[in-house]
């Protein structure tokens, strides 16, 4: 069974029959574009500037202000669009969709309904080492609202607050939703989907998709219904969610809600949940009935974009190169397993790196291997961005060049590399400073090999009634003696020698 | 047909807080409003795309070029409350 094409949770109580379920998850992703100015406004967008310093009476919904459409977002929304492999709609409408609230100056925010940008594609993503497909119902054109701070009560929260501030920097910022169809089967596989979804807007060139900064949100429709049947059950929502972590405890909390449900009898309500990470729970939101009749309709002061079939193909001509492409190329290029070309290749930044220490005359396997070791554990660690901090691709191909060289051992090597980091010097610097070069000079290394056969007797009698395998613990123990320093494979060749002589 | 039920509805949406004798006018009001926009219905339009704009002009677009917008100042001067340099509202929720 494959965990992740039908994650079936079974459940069943004593006498009631035994019944799986599994869940249906579709996910919508909102992404704020990187372009200089607003979708409808020629005010910069801007990220940490003070509060209202970027507003002009059309983002400020001033009477008589006139929307008039970015170029620039277009074609970043049309190089999503292509990405997912969607078609691109030659005749696109924007809409009004209405509702109050104080970030949305208008009381409409300028959208898209039933003639968005682009329709009908699909998104391959990887769950381990299976392939999965989601299909992409929709890619639509919008702006973002505007920032709202909470005042007093809880600490930035909006139950117990006072007031709310609004900065309208924010508001007006061009804002692509992508909509996926129902086909994500596990929570596991959602994250999966967005944290690709968001590597390939990233590779595009098109938002730098930084979380903390909320260039990306996520909502998530799930279900559940019986094991492989095809009928949709009653979804709840899970909203504005900007965490990968968040959004699967979020998912895996409301799922078995779900079958609980329905399993006492009950009927799931259709229903906008919000996901506490504090307690593990999801909770209604304040009912929002109205609030979601939009009373969409045609946006009278916007006239219709009307897109050349000449200008998306030579958009498709001039896409980058995406992901899921070069993982496929890492693998035979490289000669790496499917495994690391997708450690590598998945996400822009790392990948370049790694490329950049190749191109610096490394060994693509050694290179691969020191890039998802010691330096990605690095980055994590540290928190860093992979192209960030003082480990360079020109340092890091310098150490492994003096591994590669037999300078140092492999065991110093990621001593070095941690030194690198502390004393933030060069390699070659760190292998002189604290005599780590390695040791192949036979004369110094058989006092310790003598001295590692003479304190392991028991060893050293197992291995000369033929268990060849405690030679590794052996060699092991001389590289101990010598601080990682000696020569594996020559301590290896003086140990024969001392032990079958 | 719209009924009271109606009339509070749409009311409620669009924020406006009628009094008893104001909802009961409305819904006779409106159902004239929509009978009148029902005649429409008689016409055969099958042939006939849906009119999102009347121009015939599309794709008014611009270069994605900042020009400077309002001062904060300016910007501000509208509000009825400002704290912090923000548009100061009421608490929400």
């Amino acid at each position: 069974m494959n965990s992740h094409r039908r994650p079936a949770i079974e459940r069943g109580a004593e006498g009631a029959p035994l019944c799986a379920w599994e869940p249906v998850i579709g996910l919508e992703m909102h992404v704020e574009l990187d372009t200089r100015t607003k979708m409808f406004c020629a005010c910069e967008v801007t990220k940490g500037d003070a509060p209202n310093t970027h507003t002009c009476p059309k983002c400020l919904a001033h009477p008589g202000a006139l929307p008039v459409v970015n170029q620039r977002a277009i074609e970043y929304a049309a190089r999503i669009a292509l990405a997912l492999n969607c078609s691109v709609r030659p005749r696109n409408i924007f809409h009004r969709k209405n509702y109050f609230y104080p970030d949305l100056p208008k009381a409409y925010q300028i959208s898209q309904y039933d003639e968005p940008l682009a329709v009908e594609g699909w998104f391959d993503y990887w769950v381990d080492d299976e392939k999965l497909r989601c299909r992409i119902n929709r890619v639509h054109m919008e702006e973002d609202a505007a920032k709202l701070v909470h005042a007093g009560g809880d600490a930035g929260r909006i139950a117990g607050s006072d007031y709310s501030m609004v900065d309208f920097n924010r508001g007006g910022t061009p804002l692509i939703e992508i909509v996926s169809e129902p086909d994500i089967p596990s929570p596991e596989a959602a994250r999966e989907f967005l944290q690709q979804l968001r590597n390939l807007v990233i590779e595009l060139g098109v938002s730098a998709c930084n979380m903390e900064e909320g260039q990306i949100r996520w909502d998530a429709n799930v279900s559940v219904r019986p094991e492989g049947s095809s009928d949709l059950g009653t979804r709840t929502e899970l909203k504005n969610m900007n965490s990968f972590r968040y959004l699967q405890q979020a998912l895996d909390a409301e799922i078995p809600r779900q079958i609980e449900v329905i399993e006492a009898g009950g009927k799931i309500d259709l229903e906008t949940l919000h996901f506490d990470p504090d307690t593990g729970t999801t909770t209604p939101l304040r009912s929002k009935e109205e609030a979601h009749d939009y009373r969409y309709f045609p946006e009278p002061d916007l006239v219709p974009l009307v897109i050349d079939r000449a200008w998306v193909e030579e958009l498709r001509a001039t896409q980058p190169e995406l992901p899921a492409a070069r993982v496929e190329r890492f693998a035979s290029q490289y000669g790496l397993s499917r495994a690391d070309a997708l450690v590598l290749g998945s996400a822009h930044a790392l990948a370049a790196f790694y490329e950049e220490v190749v191109s610096l005359g490394v060994g693509a396997k050694p290179a691969a291997n020191w890039t998802m070791g010691e330096y990605l554990a690095h980055l994590n660690a540290a928190g860093l961005e992979a192209g960030h901090g003082h480990v360079t691709a020109e340092r890091l191909a310098k150490l492994v060049k003096l591994v590669a060289d037999g300078t140092i051992s492999t065991s110093s090597g990621k001593d070095v590399f941690a030194r690198m980091i502390s004393e933030r010097a060069e390699p070659e610097e760190i292998v002189e400073k604290h005599g780590l070069g390695q040791i192949s000079d036979t004369s110094e290394l058989e006092d310790a090999v003598a001295r590692v056969v003479a304190d392991n007797a028991a060893q050293v009698e197992q291995y000369r009634g033929g268990k060849q395998q405690v030679l590794g613990f052996l060699v092991g123990q001389v590289m101990k003696a010598t601080g990682g320093r000696a020569n594996p494979q020559v301590v290896s060749e003086l140990l024969r020698t001392a032990l079958d002589g | 047909m719209i009924g009271e039920d109606d009339v509070r509805y749409v009311a409620k949406l669009a924020r406006l807080r009628l009094e008893q004798d104001e909802v009961a006018r409305m819904a006779g009001e409106l159902a004239k409003i929509l009978a009148h926009i029902d005649k429409m219905s008689e016409l055969d339009v099958a042939d006939v795309p849906p009119t999102a704009h009347v121009l015939d002009v599309v794709n008014v677009t611009r270069p994605d070029k900042p020009r400077p917008g309002l001062s904060r100042e300016d910007a501000l001067r509208n509000a009825p409350a400002v704290s912090d340099d923000c548009f100061r509202v009421p608490r929400m929720g």
